[in-house]
């Protein structure tokens, strides 16, 4: 399946800003934080389709995942 | 050195410095300005007229060496919301007045004679009223630069540009920071209040100000090292914020769908990674800028920045995401050259930088200039600053816009323009902008932090449960914080690592020799809201006012598709407290 995978802040380095990417079907963030060498500690937000999610939920061809460290403002 | 309060009389061009009352003497900042106000302000008065009073008042540990604590609060009431108001800056002002052991400065009255401004300026024990003669009309760059240069290099200022001058109801009253450029009591019209007081300035020279004592200072300085230790240990305030400044917010709150975009008819713009925090962070490196930068001697969080042109030429600094997104999604303009453009001029001529990003909002909705429209938008802060007819109307206010031009998407509660967060998508902050005392302000409980970045837990966005709950915990806490000078950016920390209210508490009371505790800083908090709450009251406010404007009950968000759904009894469950 098809996810696009959406990095912020400090997690663009070394890395990426947007890519699509291709993952076997019912995929949990969990494997692709992994995969990216993202510890879970590091983690502010992670959202799917514009809605917060947690590590163990399963993506869907299609979905949008965006994994943001913690940040804040105001 | 004991404190003192500086009261100056316009009326009279006198001042005189005065004992603190008993009542007066365990509390700063917000809790200060608001009690003076309360006590002093008749709430049905004219805002602009002889009987309403300006008070600014340093917080409880201005001065001293604690991270964060040179915060200025700034109370009048309201020419904008018609209610109390509290607007807090940086700059070095609240410094230098706690180093002259001033806990507040008070001008009432006004002149009989109103057409000549006049400077106030403050040394150690003594208070000068001066013509302001050649400062009439003058910027606020230049006035700094001007009165830094007659009398110190150092001196602090606090000023108003010709929006001030001509007493509009967005004027906000600048601060210098310690490069000398400009902080600024953005919210509320407080600059029309020293407008209506024909005081273009107040100087404040600390030269041989002690300040007043620390009571145990080994004490204060185990919970000042337990705080600043705190406040670097958080990845908000230790790393995010010095790394992208507040604007890292654009693409966060794009990507949660709440980012409002074309005067919040959707929740996500097509130009955001071009205005955002990483791009601005970028841009500022490659081009010699700071990416950081604090707005006071003592700031170790450092959310500020000098944002420079392609030649490095320094265009401005305290450059926020509300400005960012005001400009950039809420006008779909996607330059942030352009942005800083806006930035420079508000701060120049004087005006709040929120409430100007609302207004243009809804002139590009008026079609006075189309939406996206760069070059048109400077030119109408341009008419603002010289007070052409559409200028003034421009200048009291998003309000004041819609209702010249019969529009009704006006994103304002209680006559003040509503920030960087779509309420139907973060319900918590919408709760907020509804009840807060301040008209629609996000700091003065910012839910966003528990709805979106979820710092202190977390409690979805889109739903209704338990947002009253969030933002009244959040607006009793930020009263409090309010109240110590702290920037509110310590909330970070401090809704994560139990250690740093319990080091802000050992601070206070290693300072003034009290034993507070945890609950008399929430007392303190509640206190401080419903001072407020009863003055907005006696001023004509009523329930009814505490609520969002029609059409966001009415046109959904995308991409939620979300309407606000909060009823009116869960509304005001908000004040039973
Ligand atoms: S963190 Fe930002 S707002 Fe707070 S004191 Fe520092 S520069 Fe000022």
């Amino acid at each position: 399946m098809q996810i696009t995978v959406k990095l912020f802040a400090t997690f663009r380095e070394g890395r990426f800003s947007v890519e699509g990417r291709e993952y076997p079907e019912g995929t949990r963030i969990a494997v692709i934080l992994s995969e990216l060498n993202i510890p879970e500690q590091q983690i502010g937000m992670i959202m799917v389709n514009a809605r917060h999610a947690e590590p163990d939920q399963e993506l869907h061809d299609g979905d949008t995942l965006a994994i943001f460290p913690l940040v804040g403002g105001g | 050195m004991a404190e003192k309060i500086l009261r100056v009389n316009m009326t009279t061009l006198t001042g005189a410095f005065e004992d603190v009352p008993s009542e007066w003497a365990g509390i700063g900042g917000r809790a200060l300005t608001s009690a003076i106000v309360a006590k002093e302000v008749p709430p049905t008065c004219d805002a602009l007229g002889k009987h309403n009073k300006l008070v600014f008042a340093p917080g409880l540990l201005a001065g001293t060496p604690a991270a964060q604590s040179g915060r200025l609060s700034a109370g009048a009431k309201s020419p904008l919301t018609g209610g109390i108001k509290e607007s807090n800056a940086g700059g070095t002002a609240a410094q230098n007045l706690a180093k002259l052991a001033i806990k507040a400065l008070i001008i009432e009255g006004a002149p009989v004679d109103d057409s000549k401004f006049y400077g106030i300026q403050i040394a150690k024990d003594s208070v000068k009223i001066v013509e302001a003669t050649e400062l009439v009309g003058k910027r606020n760059y230049e006035v700094i630069k001007t009165l830094s240069a007659q009398i110190a290099p150092k001196v602090g200022v606090l000023t108003i540009g010709p929006v001030g001058e001509m007493r509009m109801a967005a004027a906000n009253i600048s601060v210098k920071d310690p490069d000398g450029n400009i902080r600024s009591h953005g919210r509320g019209g407080l600059g029309a209040v020293m407008g209506s007081k024909k005081v273009k300035y107040v100087t404040i020279d600390d030269t041989n100000g002690t300040g007043t004592p620390i009571a145990d200072p080994e004490k204060f300085k185990g919970a000042a090292r337990a705080f600043a230790k705190a406040i670097l240990e958080h990845p908000v305030s230790g790393e995010g914020l010095p790394t992208y400044g507040t604007n890292v917010l654009v693409n966060v709150l794009n990507e949660a769908g709440g980012l409002p975009t074309k005067n919040f008819r959707t929740g996500q713009f097509e130009g955001h990674d071009k205005i955002s925090g990483e791009t601005m962070r970028e841009i500022i490196v490659k081009r010699g800028g700071k990416p950081k930068h604090g707005c006071h001697a003592g700031c170790i969080i450092q959310c500020s920045q000098h944002y420079v042109d392609e030649k490095g030429e320094y265009i401005t600094s305290g450059f926020e995401y509300e400005t960012i997104w005001g400009f950039g999604a809420n006008c779909c303009i996607d330059d942030l050259d352009t942005i800083a453009r806006a930035d420079r001029i508000m701060d120049d001529i004087g005006i709040d930088s929120i409430e100007g990003a609302v207004i243009i909002g809804v002139a590009m909705e008026a079609g006075i200039v189309e939406f996206g429209d760069g070059p048109g938008t400077l030119k109408l802060l341009e008419e603002i600053g010289n007070g052409s007819p559409l200028g003034r109307i421009l200048g009291n206010g998003a309000a004041s816009v819609g209702k010249a031009y019969g529009i009704t998407r006006v994103p304002v509660v209680k006559g003040q323009g509503i920030p960087a967060y779509d309420p139907r998508t973060v319900k918590g902050i919408g709760v907020t902008y509804a009840t807060s005392t301040q008209g629609a302000d996000h700091t003065a409980g910012y839910a966003v932090a528990t709805n979106i970045l979820k710092v202190g837990g977390f409690i979805d966005p889109l739903k209704n449960e338990g947002q009253v709950e969030l933002s009244r915990n959040l607006q009793i806490a930020t009263a409090a914080i309010d109240s110590t000078g702290l920037c509110l950016f310590v909330a970070f920390p401090a809704l994560d690592i139990p250690e740093t209210l319990a080091a802000i508490i050992d601070m206070l009371n290693a300072k003034y020799n009290l034993t507070l505790t945890g609950d008399d800083v929430i007392a303190l908090g509640k206190s401080v809201l419903k001072t407020e709450h009863a003055f907005n009251n006696a001023a004509g406010f009523t329930k009814q006012d505490d609520r969002l404007p029609e059409f966001f009950s009415e046109d959904p968000c995308a991409p939620h598709n979300l309407t606000w759904t909060m009823s009116d009894e869960e509304i005001d469950e908000f004040w039973n407290f």
